[in-house]
């Protein structure tokens, strides 16, 4: 066999379908409507997954981790310099550095996503707690608050705003970083435009990208409406 | 503090109306003296810092009598801050002790002994996130009362601080500063405690609502009867307010520990005399009421009229400013109860020295 015969069209062949998707047209929505089932919505639910996953545990962890360096300074620093450096780390290398470790797998898609979301969640529930007025705190100790109750009652309902807009901060870019899963995994919206990319299949990845953008979109809103029901007081003024 | 809670819950539902006063005295573990009120006594307290060559407080001993307003005043560094939080244990003494009712603050429960006790800073402090209703609930919460119960203390509250029932739906940022002392007044009272700390709580409002809240707060504490422990760096205020002044001087070393009037009159040394002012003697005059005073016999002479309601000093001034040494003096009824003369009032001052 000649090197030839293995090589690959120069011009792909999109086979069947419309003549906007032969002829790979910048958009094709009879392509969309074609795919949505078996390509794009289970890659976008997928994708939803993926992100949540990722801003759930590291949530939990930069949580635990915020609650005790707000007691103890040291571990301030030493924890907010681990999650600066995994941030530094770009998420290409990151990977290199896992998949010999922990393989193709999720676990290694969901330790980079999760590091990444750690600096900032971090950052943001310690300076909502840190933010809590003095007085306040005197006032709640001198009516007989314990520690507990002062941290429930108290510091975490007046850190809430910091801690959500922490959220919707990591949200949003998890969910844009999670493209970049489908280097490892055949998983999410990085899968179709990856695979767009490719082929140089237009339609495909300009859809599945415009998925990830509109999720986006749509989960920092559906953030802003939990934020202001669960901080109507941060609305309110002397003109209310 | 079980059997506290427990006497709560097993009140029959007639007991609601009774009134809270004596709602509050079975609920307290302090041995209630004179209706809520109780008395508290510094027994050498001192405080010391380490690595601080001076203590805060010095060795400070005092007795404060139930319902009794006791004002802590002195430059700042005399440790009166300190001294007001030995009580609720915000600061722990080094030595000696303080007593409410007897028993040292050390031998209860710190959170229990704070929900026992009102407190009011400069700041307020209240909760932005909370309404006012949810602020003023706050010690009641903690005290586990029935939620009609609240509601019911929460209107109360706001009717006996000058505020209205539908300012119970609005947040804290809403209120202007004479408000949220207000409200901070009002949650400090909501478990009715025996016992009241207030840390400068009219030192950041304008000189026109610090006054008000001033009159007011003391038309409060005749219905109310506290024990009221109550810092300033302001000597008028605290003579003002006060039944009994405590000066306090750098190193939180008790200077003097009077009511007003002799803290006034005869001042221990020449640090009290100089913290009180050299206008002492019209600060004096500031204590009484026309009213208060035996009055020469009207004639039957044209002369300007003072209100018996006045206070000599304001008397003396309107004297002084209208170029008269007599006026008749208006009482209540509207009918002349007599005339005060400048001499009078010189007279007043020298006998009472």
């Amino acid at each position: 066999m000649t090197a030839l015969a293995q090589a690959q069209p120069v011009i792909p062949d999109f086979g069947r379908g419309s003549d906007c998707v032969r002829e790979n047209r910048t958009f094709c929505w009879d392509w969309v409507r074609d795919h949505w089932d078996d390509t794009l919505q289970p890659r976008l639910l997928e994708h939803v997954e993926l992100t949540a996953y990722a801003v759930g545990i590291g949530f939990a962890i930069a949580f635990v981790a915020a609650l005790v360096a707000y007691r103890h300074r040291s571990f301030e620093g030493a924890f907010g310099f681990t999650s600066e450096l995994l941030y530094t780390i770009p998420s290409l290398a990151l990977f290199q550095l896992l998949v010999p470790v922990t393989g193709l797998t999720i676990t290694t898609v969901e330790i980079a996503l999760v590091s990444y979301t750690l600096l900032i969640l971090f950052r943001n529930v310690v300076a909502g707690l840190r933010a809590v007025p003095d007085d306040v705190l005197e006032a709640a100790r001198g009516m007989g608050f314990t520690r507990a109750q002062t941290l429930l009652r108290v510091e975490l309902p007046l850190a809430a705003p910091s801690i959500l807009a922490g959220v919707r901060i990591a949200a949003v870019s998890t969910i844009s970083l999670a493209t970049i899963a489908a280097f490892v995994l055949p998983e999410g919206l990085g899968q179709p435009i990856l695979d767009g990319l490719r082929t140089f299949f237009k339609t495909k990845f300009i859809a599945a990208g415009a998925l990830a953008v509109a999720l986006a979109i749509a989960t920092d809103a559906l953030l802003v409406l939990v934020q202001r029901s669960l901080t109507p007081w941060t609305r309110a003024s002397r003109a209310g | 503090m079980t059997d506290a809670l427990a006497s709560h819950r097993a009140l029959p539902a007639a007991a609601l109306f009774a009134p809270t006063r004596a709602l509050a005295c079975r609920s307290l573990r302090f041995r209630c003296v004179s209706g809520a009120a109780a008395e508290i006594e510094f027994r050498g307290a001192t405080k010391r810092y380490p690595g601080r060559p001076h203590a805060a407080v010095t060795d400070l001993s005092l007795t404060i009598a139930p319902g009794e307003i006791c004002v802590l005043v002195g430059p700042s560094g005399s440790g009166k801050t300190t001294a007001l939080k030995m009580v609720n244990r915000l600061i722990d003494v080094t030595q000696g002790d303080v007593l409410i009712d007897g028993r040292s603050v050390r031998a209860l429960d710190v959170t229990e002994l704070r929900r026992r006790i009102g407190y009011v800073i400069q700041h307020v402090g209240l909760f932005p996130h909370l309404s006012v209703g949810e602020n003023i609930a706050t010690v009641p919460r903690l005290l586990r009362w029935g939620r009609p119960r609240i509601a019911e203390r929460v209107v109360e509250l706001l009717e006996l601080v000058g505020l209205e029932a539908d300012d119970r739906r609005r947040y804290p940022a809403q209120l202007s500063g004479g408000q949220r002392q207000r409200v901070g007044l009002a949650r400090a009272l909501a478990g009715d405690p025996p016992l009241m700390l207030m840390d400068e709580p009219f030192g950041a409002l304008d000189p026109i609502t610090r006054e008000r809240l001033q009159n007011e707060f003391l038309k409060l504490q005749e219905s109310v009867r506290k024990t009221v422990v109550f810092v300033t760096h302001d000597i008028d205020e605290a003579i003002k307010l006060a039944g009994r002044v405590a000066i306090l001087r750098e190193g939180g070393v008790l200077a003097q520990y009077d009511t007003p009037d002799a803290l006034l009159a005869r001042p221990a040394d020449d640090f009290v005399a100089r913290f009180v002012g050299a206008d002492r003697g019209l600060k004096r005059l500031a204590l009484k009421r026309v009213a208060d005073v035996g009055l020469e016999p009207a004639d039957g002479s044209v002369l300007p009229e003072v209100d018996s309601a006045m206070t000599l000093r304001d008397a003396l001034s309107f004297l002084l400013a209208g170029g008269s040494r007599r006026a008749h003096v208006r009482a209540d009824d509207g009918s002349v109860a007599g005339t005060i003369s400048v001499e009078r009032i010189a007279d007043l001052l020298a006998e009472q020295s």
